[in-house]
């Protein structure tokens, strides 16, 4: 599947205090990583709705980067928390789909670690060579597993609300 | 009715657009972006002349929305949100883009920096056309301060502002204001008497009629934000009537209860149990330590209140709830001094003769409890050789990684007291010696010709056990000498560890109540290292002196004014500026779950019974949006993050795989 | 409870002592030492010098042989001990090393994935999987009076960090005091005793262990305890040479941990292998644990 000219498209979720700063290092300290990711800004990771991610895969995304502030290190606080509770929650949801998880990744990174940001993003690109393209719309109509998945899914979730009420 | 917008690409010299190709990059955005009527590219975007282009066109193109492709945000949003104010676009309907930070330093290829561009130009411009108009906040600033911590730091924070003019509270968690200074007895490198100096800020503090001062008080609850901060204070109860008491000591004079002060004389000297802890406390109202006071263990005493002229012991006092409101908070609350016995190897605890240098410190004290005689632990032998261990604690990775800034310093002031006060041989065990401000250097030199000695390397172990006749009855200090390559022991007979500056064991704790937070080794965190180092992340609260890392008197005294300043700059704006990033909820479509209530951790959103909705309290937020992401029907938006915003930004982002999905496949 | 048991050489022989105690102590306590069939030598300190892959290989072997049933690996000798625990180590963290390994292990049609196994020591597991109050509760002749010296020596508390601290251990000293004796808080407990230099120069080696003995007599010590087969050899066994070499007079016995937990617990001395030490122990007994014993 995967060959030496792919080359992924990952958009990358990165908070405004400490992971967007970290990019910023990097680009100060001239650290040379690969131009696969598009680095959007919010204000926390506490903002990443887990939507973003699958309407980033969901339009040609090959990965997602996840950056927020080191967990104890949040602007806000503790928002990173709530993340990072959504992160392990969202892999689950794409495992049931039929994507890697591994295409959605998690990343700590305070403003003063260009470095760590930039390796981070190399694993992450590294791993997604890996595992080749995604090409989730082209093969949403063909893949009936993964219909099949997020249909069970949504029940699942119906199901729980209605337990609840 | 389509938007206008302008697309504007800078060069920033060849730091762009050497690996860029930037007129290509403006060439595309014109062409494939929809809405799209200005795309040029510029030398210098920020220069007064490319300001001025943007806002030409703004005028003349009737531009409703401009995208700037240049540096970070952090650097020049500002430049370019006012250019556009200035054409009389909101500034808010301005996106930046970050090419030179996030796509040219860190690439190589032009080819594949140009593409990431693209994307992100495109990203850009899908989402600005979602963007909307913004007004400010503006709130008035209350212009009482609140000062945690009556250390120098917190001190000289008071002082400035008092003397300007402005009410201030100081809130002092001991019963005397002072902080770990007081307890020094000289200071570096001028020698000057650390009570000396410290002393008449604190009677000045006291007595000033714009300080009102709070001491044996802590910190219970902060609301409110910057301008308007409600803060709950818990006044401890001193048993002692503050408004009648005189100071005269006649109660701790007469109190039969004696108790080892492990507190201010660092449990080398005794204290009563009624006390002020120093002859020179501010206030001098003492405090009864109940835990130790015979009448509150026993029942049965009372000698204090008996002997006190003014009645002024009141045994059923309770702890006091004080109410105040502040503008702005500096929280100056110091540090602790690690714990030496985490080291067993140094013999802290187990061997009598190791000493803190906190205890030291009140041995060379004139007025310490040996009255500056530097004598052994059995009260009355003078050392013939003293060792001082450096980076205990710190530069540690077993404790903290950090250097805690004064104790080389620190080290060799201790040296030259003894070298002044006895006839002992001094010997410093450093790692590396760090003299690095003014006159430091220079004092380390007069050490080397007083005579103290220097041997460079780790300590391994404090040790008792002997080896030859000449170790016998003494401290053997063992250590790598790393400049001779050898090993050495050296038999002393006392010997003093130069503990690591910790944060306050409840830094932590005290920083979310102000909704701040600390780094990984517990200081507090400033806005910027370097550029903003007092204030923090909450707009209104700042950081001063060791609370926020280590460092000694002088740094501590400028970063405690460098807070007032910053605070009088506050007050006498009047007025604080709220980034108008907050969450609203759609109150008509929310269902009234509550998910979004626990997830604030600033309580701003509260819970309107009646109508069984939430709704945010748009002065408490702060615009996280964690609350958005979290709401199962998707009624909160976050105002500039809404997820219209954040989608088309994602759309633009993935405009070229959009764009290769939806050829047909042809494998 | 049952744990994987890698006994080492020494416990067949020189340390004889030292197996029938922890057997016994283990009877007690109510846990079951389950012998590795087929183990090997660990190769004990040198080959390790000698040839890195080639002793990873050697230890590695008796790793691959832990029933896969269980994941905890029980060493009683300091060496041993290191060198599993320090062969797993090297495993998991690399994993090439972990795959020549396992190039080697498969010739015996083995293998060993880094990680299986916790390899633990035999204090560790009586002081972690016990702890106070079960010990307490086995106590039937409490230690009063009796003053000792524990000695940890260097392979388990250092280079593998466990939770004890790695410069001034204290888990052999809690544990004693939980038996009624007064632990001697003496300063070289973790200092090391010469492994194998009395065969390579033996001013050396005893000077170590002459430090050793005196500051255990210098803090009154009535006994010094061992963990470790090799500590207990260099310190009994050559007791009477540094005596000769230094013209000093030590009579310090040298006991197994476990010998002295087996008497608290009320065992017959006979039973704990008492009377294999070469510096007698049995007057230090007699005139401390006089036969007062509690139910």
């Amino acid at each position: 599947m995967s060959d030496d000219t792919f080359e992924p498209k990952i958009v990358g979720f990165m908070c405004n205090w400490c992971s967007y700063r970290a990019a910023d290092l990097a680009g100060s300290a001239r650290i040379k990583y690969p131009p696969n990711v598009r680095i959007i800004r919010l204000m926390c990771s506490g903002r990443i709705d887990p939507a973003f991610v699958l309407k980033a895969l969901s339009l040609g995304a090959d990965g997602v980067m996840l950056a927020g502030c080191h967990p104890g290190e949040c602007h806000y606080v503790d928002q990173n928390y709530k993340a990072m509770r959504r992160y392990y929650m969202l892999k689950h949801t794409l495992k049931s789909l039929g994507i890697e998880p591994e295409r959605v990744q998690l990343v700590w990174a305070s403003a003063a670690e260009g470095q760590h940001l930039a390796e981070a993003i190399e694993k992450l690109v590294a791993d997604v060579k890996k595992l080749g393209p995604l090409r989730w719309p082209s093969n949403w109509k063909d893949n009936e597993d993964r219909l099949e998945a997020l249909e069970s899914i949504v029940k699942e979730h119906e199901e729980a609300l209605e337990v609840e009420s | 009715m389509a938007e206008r917008i302008g697309i504007y690409v800078c060069h920033c010299g060849s730091n762009i657009a050497g690996t860029v190709d930037v007129e290509e990059v403006a060439r595309w955005a014109g062409k494939n972006i929809d809405d799209v009527i200005v795309a040029k590219d510029y030398k210098f975007m920020c220069s007064s002349l490319g300001q001025a282009m943007i806002e030409e066109d703004i005028k003349k193109e009737g531009l409703t929305r401009v995208v700037v492709a240049a540096c970070s945000p952090h650097l020049h949003e500002k430049t370019f949100r006012r250019a556009c104010e200035n054409a009389g676009l909101n500034p808010y309907l301005f996106q930046m883009t970050n090419l030179r930070e996030h796509v040219s330093w860190v690439c190589n290829d032009k080819v594949k920096g140009t593409a990431k561009a693209k994307a992100m130009v495109a990203a850009s411009a899908e989402r600005v056309k979602y963007q909307q108009p913004l007004t400010p906040m503006y709130v008035d600033v209350n212009p009482a301060t609140l000062v945690v911590g009556g250390g120098i730091a917190g001190l000289q924070a008071a002082l400035e502002l008092a003397d300007a003019g402005y009410k201030v509270y100081l809130v002092e968690r001991e019963p005397s204001v002072g902080g770990h200074m007081a307890q020094f007895d000289k200071t570096f490198p001028t020698l000057d008497c650390s009570a000396c100096i410290l002393t008449p800020k604190m009677s000045e503090a006291g007595q000033h009629e714009n300080i009102t001062l709070l001491t044996y008080s802590e910190l219970e609850e902060v609301s409110g934000s910057v301008g308007n901060f409600k803060v709950k204070i818990r006044k401890k109860a001193r048993y002692v009537d503050y408004d009648k008491c005189t100071g005269c000591g006649i109660c701790s004079e007469k109190c039969p209860r004696k108790i080892v002060d492990e507190g201010f004389e660092a449990g080398l000297g005794t204290r009563k149990a009624i006390y002020t802890p120093f002859p020179q406390a501010v206030p001098r109202v003492p405090v009864i330590d109940t835990e130790n006071c015979t009448y509150f263990t026993r029942g049965k005493c009372q000698v204090c209140s008996k002997v006190c002229p003014t009645e002024a012991i009141d045994y059923e006092q309770k702890d006091e709830m004080v109410e105040i409101e502040v503008g702005n908070i500096i929280l100056a609350t110091g540090w602790k001094l690690f714990d030496c016995k985490k080291i067993p190897q140094y013999g802290y605890g187990r061997l009598a003769n190791v000493f803190t240098n906190m205890e030291f410190e009140r041995l060379c004290n004139a007025a310490g409890p040996t009255n500056g005689k530097i004598v052994m632990r059995d009260g009355k032998t003078e050392p013939k050789s003293i060792a001082i261990i450096h980076c205990v604690g710190s530069r540690d990775v077993n404790f903290n990684e950090g250097c805690s800034a004064v104790c080389c310093m620190a080290a060799l002031k201790l040296g030259h007291l003894i070298l002044e006060k006895t006839k002992a041989e001094v010997y410093s065990f450093y790692i590396d010696m760090r003299t690095n401000q003014k006159m430091y250097e220079e004092f380390y030199q007069r050490l080397l010709h007083e005579g103290m000695h220097f041997v460079r390397g780790k300590v391994a172990e404090v040790t008792d056990a002997a080896r030859n006749p000449n170790e016998q009855g003494k401290l053997i200090v063992q250590c790598e000498d790393t400049l001779l390559g050898k090993q050495r022991r050296i038999p002393v007979d006392m010997v003093v560890l130069m503990g690591a500056i910790e944060p306050q064991a409840d830094a932590k704790e005290l920083g979310l109540k102000c909704g701040i937070s600390c780094s990984m080794a517990g200081w507090y965190t400033e806005r910027h290292p370097k550029l903003d180092p007092v204030a923090t992340m909450t707009d209104g609260v700042f950081v001063a002196g060791t609370c926020q890392g280590a460092k000694d008197i002088p740094a501590s005294v400028a970063q405690g004014a460098a807070a007032a300043a910053r605070v009088q700059g506050m007050i006498t704006k009047g007025k604080v500026m709220i980034e108008p990033i907050v969450a609203t909820i759609n109150e008509e479509a929310c269902s009234g779950c509550r998910i979004c209530n626990n997830l604030c951790p600033y309580n701003a959103i509260e819970y309107l019974e009646d109508k069984g909705v939430s709704r945010v309290i748009t002065a408490l937020c702060k615009g996280c949006g964690t609350c958005v992401a979290a709401c199962p029907a998707g009624v909160i938006s976050a105002s500039h993050f809404n997820n219209q915003q954040v989608f088309a930004e994602i759309e633009g982002a993935l405009w070229d795989a959009i764009a290769e999905c939806r050829e047909p496949e042809t494998v | 409870m049952k744990y994987a048991y890698y006994p080492g050489c020494s416990m067949e022989c020189n340390a004889a002592a030292y197996e029938v105690s922890t057997q016994a102590v283990a009877r007690v306590l109510g846990f079951e030492l389950a012998e590795i069939d087929d183990w090997n030598c660990c190769g004990a300190t040198e080959y390790f010098s000698q040839d890195e892959l080639t002793a990873c290989a050697v230890v590695a072997r008796n790793l691959a042989l832990v029933d896969s049933r269980t994941d905890q690996l029980v060493a009683p000798c300091a060496a041993c001990y290191l060198n599993l625990a320090k062969t797993d180590k090297l495993m998991t963290d690399d994993p090439e090393m972990g795959r020549k390994i396992n190039q080697a292990l498969a010739a015996g049609s083995l293998h060993y994935e880094g990680g299986r196994v916790k390899v633990r020591h035999l204090l560790d597991v009586i002081y972690h999987d016990f702890g106070e109050e079960k010990i307490r509760e086995k106590v039937v002749r409490p230690l009063d009076g009796l003053r000792v010296a524990p000695y940890y020596g260097c392979q388990v508390v250092r280079p593998i960090k466990g939770d004890d601290s790695t410069e001034y251990p204290m888990q052999m000293d809690e544990m004693f005091t939980w038996l009624g004796a007064e632990v001697v808080d003496y300063p070289v407990k973790a200092h090391c005793c010469g492994g194998h230099m009395t065969q390579i120069s033996e001013p050396q080696a005893f000077e170590l262990i002459r430090r050793l003995l005196q500051s255990a007599v210098d803090y009154e010590a009535d006994m010094i305890l061992c963990m470790c087969p090799m500590c207990q050899l260099n310190l009994d066994a050559y007791q009477s040479r540094v005596n000769g070499f230094f013209n000093t007079n030590f009579s310090m016995p040298i006991i197994y941990f476990t010998q002295m937990l087996g008497i608290a617990f009320g065992l017959d001395p006979k039973e704990l292998g008492f009377g294999k030490e070469l510096v007698a122990a049995e007057p230090v007994l007699k005139a401390k644990l006089t036969a007062k014993t509690t139910t």
